[in-house]
């Protein structure tokens, strides 16, 4: 059990948490944020270890793990590419669902290291927050590392389907909570690796039917998850910083996969039934709107920086696609030439855009874009009838106006960028292929839309070239 | 009615009284466990749904922009599950406890570590105008 030196430690850590989490409520005062945390999560470790009874060669153990995965952490992550942000994401959330199932098998173990019982005869109400953190942290785990193959191309990102899924989900968690309440019941060692294994069965089917555009919703919904299965361990073993970070992240991912649900129109439970994209229904809609709609108007780079250099207010509108496309750094160079010649650039971000929540903020900070020149939806929405052009970069759904209009489209009510409203609208997109829901973009054809075929890099690439001229 | 009667009615009374007294004493010892255990599990959960509530406004007040840092701070907060496994490996004696201890502090500290480093280098790119 804590002594009283270590639970006020972990109160502070707690504190110093929170503070970090406060901090992000804006860019100038995050940076401090951080540090609160890495200070908070120092004084909790510190504390632990100064925990009386620490025997030697366990403090030597604990010190070869830090620096083992300490070393492994700063290397990936000092490392990896901003656009590979969200599966490094969602492949650190694997690592806090399989340690939860560690700790919980240390706990189950050893029991008597955190008074919880000896082994074979641990308390009643320990079993059940034992069983809970390990279940969460299980399905946190092989939930990750599926979204982490989804996210990183390692595996399709079309929904995986089959009949009787949701069913045969629907048992095995059924069947899980019979196999907790006999655990809880026995303290049973087999029931405890049953429950992880089932867990883990769990997870994975779990996200195989979500598409990859949704896996914004996933992520943020794995990071929940994660914050539950510390809370759950935080209960097992009696711990009140574990409890208090768990509650916080677990409330922050659930806050963040309503937003994104939000951003899409559509209910958690719909997202995670899965299959969003695949449906036979809106290619029928599609062939019928391709039949006697007028041509699109396609257009030249040249076209495009010749009206944007006499353009006053340009609107920037990225996607997805400009972060496949490695275009943020040329799009911050033609925002610049732009600049130079008079004009106000700003760029409008929609709360999916980007594999994960604030990705396309995170891209365009990359390339050096100001913050205060990147808005958000509701913000700028109401700037786009005074613009005079309108930028779209590797977006699609997130512009199209069948989402206000047509109540039959899959998109419908979707909040949505009122690209439209500008004067004029270019749409930097390879084809005429439509975007994730399946849908067609009706934008395409409208009479101020020019659309400029090619590779979003390279589009913008000429109009830069072409302004420079 | 006289007075050995009446002594006798005191006696069976004074004796129902202590028969009570120690049926309350016995259930009082059974509860003692469920009230002990229960005690700082409601601790706990106070604690817990409190957090929920701070948690809840802070994170409506996390401006979107961030939202990405904000999971990866999140990340590598959640990793003070680190303290648990620090404990087991550090505490106990058996020799699957350490290894498990082991295990979990080794892969809470990818994240804390890589999670915090991550999370700098995002912030220390959002820059004003100018």
């Amino acid at each position: 059990m804590a002594t009283t030196l270590s639970t006020l430690a972990y109160l502070v850590a707690s504190v110093l948490f929170i503070l970090a989490l406060r901090g992000l409520s804006h860019p100038e005062t995050s940076r401090r944020g951080n540090v609160f945390g890495m200070i908070g999560m120092a004084i909790a470790i510190l504390a632990t270890l100064l925990h009386p009874g620490m025997g030697g060669g366990g403090i030597a153990l604990v010190i070869a793990g830090l620096v083992i995965g300490g070393s492994i952490g700063v290397f990936v992550a000092s490392r990896i590419q901003m656009t590979a942000l969200p599966q490094l994401v969602a492949a650190f959330h694997s690592l806090v669902g399989m340690a939860a199932v560690f700790v919980a098998a240390a706990a189950f173990y050893a029991p008597e290291s955190f008074g919880i019982g000896t082994y074979g005869h641990i308390h009643g109400g320990s079993l059940v927050e034992m069983s809970l953190g390990l279940a969460i942290g299980a399905v946190t785990f092989s939930g990750s590392v599926i979204a982490f193959a989804k996210l990183d191309g390692r595996m399709s990102g079309a929904p995986i389907l089959f009949q009787g899924q949701h069913w045969l989900n629907l048992g095995l968690g059924i069947l899980l909570l019979v196999l907790v309440i006999a655990f809880v019941a026995t303290g049973n060692a087999v029931l405890f690796w049953l429950i992880a294994l089932l867990a883990f069965a769990l997870g994975f089917l779990l996200i195989i039917p979500i598409g990859g555009a949704d896996m914004p919703v996933v992520v943020s919904m794995l990071n929940s998850y994660s914050g539950w299965a510390a809370a759950g361990i935080g209960f097992t073993v009696g711990n009140i910083l574990l409890v208090v970070t768990g509650a916080l992240v677990g409330a922050s991912g659930a806050i963040l996969s309503y937003i994104m649900c939000k951003g899409m129109n559509r209910s958690i439970i719909n997202v995670l039934l899965g299959g969003f994209g695949t449906t036979g229904g809106t290619a029928a809609a599609g062939d019928a709107a391709a039949g006697d709609r007028v041509p699109v108007k396609a257009g030249s780079p040249e076209d495009a920086a010749y009206i944007m250099k006499n353009a006053q207010k340009i609107i920037v509108v990225p996607g997805y696609g400009m972060a496949v496309a490695q275009a943020q750094q040329v799009l911050r160079e033609m925002a610049d030439l732009l600049k130079k010649e008079g004009a106000e650039v700003s760029y409008a971000i929609h709360p999916v855009a980007g594999r994960m929540p604030g990705h396309m903020n995170v891209l365009l900070a990359e390339a050096n874009v100001p913050y205060d020149e990147v808005k958000e939806l509701e913000e700028i929405n109401p700037e786009f009838a005074e613009a005079d052009v309108a930028y779209v970069i590797g977006a699609n759904d997130v512009t199209n106006p069948a989402a206000k209009t047509d109540k039959a489209s899959p998109i419908y009510g979707m909040p949505i960028l009122d690209v439209e409203r500008a004067k004029t609208v270019f749409f930097v997109k390879r084809g005429m292929a439509s975007g994730y829901a399946g849908v067609d973009n009706e934008l395409f054809f409208r009479p101020n839309t020019m659309m400029l075929f090619g590779d979003a890099k390279k589009v913008t690439q000429e109009i830069v070239q072409a302004l420079q001229r | 009615m006289n007075a050995t009667d009446l002594a006798n009615q005191a006696t069976a009374a004074a004796n129902r009284a202590l028969d009570l007294a120690e049926a309350a004493r016995r259930a009082a010892e059974a509860a003692a466990p469920i009230a002990a255990a229960a005690e700082p599990f409601l601790y706990l959960l106070t604690i817990f749904l409190m957090a929920c509530f701070v948690g809840y406004y802070v994170v409506w007040s996390v401006t979107p922009a961030l939202h990405s840092p904000l999971m990866g701070v999140t990340n590598a907060i959640s990793s003070v599950i680190v303290v648990g496994a620090i404990l087991a490996t550090g505490l106990s004696d058996g020799i699957a406890a350490k290894i498990f201890g082991f295990l979990a502090v080794t892969l809470a500290s990818v994240n804390i570590f890589g999670g915090f480093t991550v999370t700098r280098r995002m912030l220390a790119m959002f820059r004003k105008k100018g």
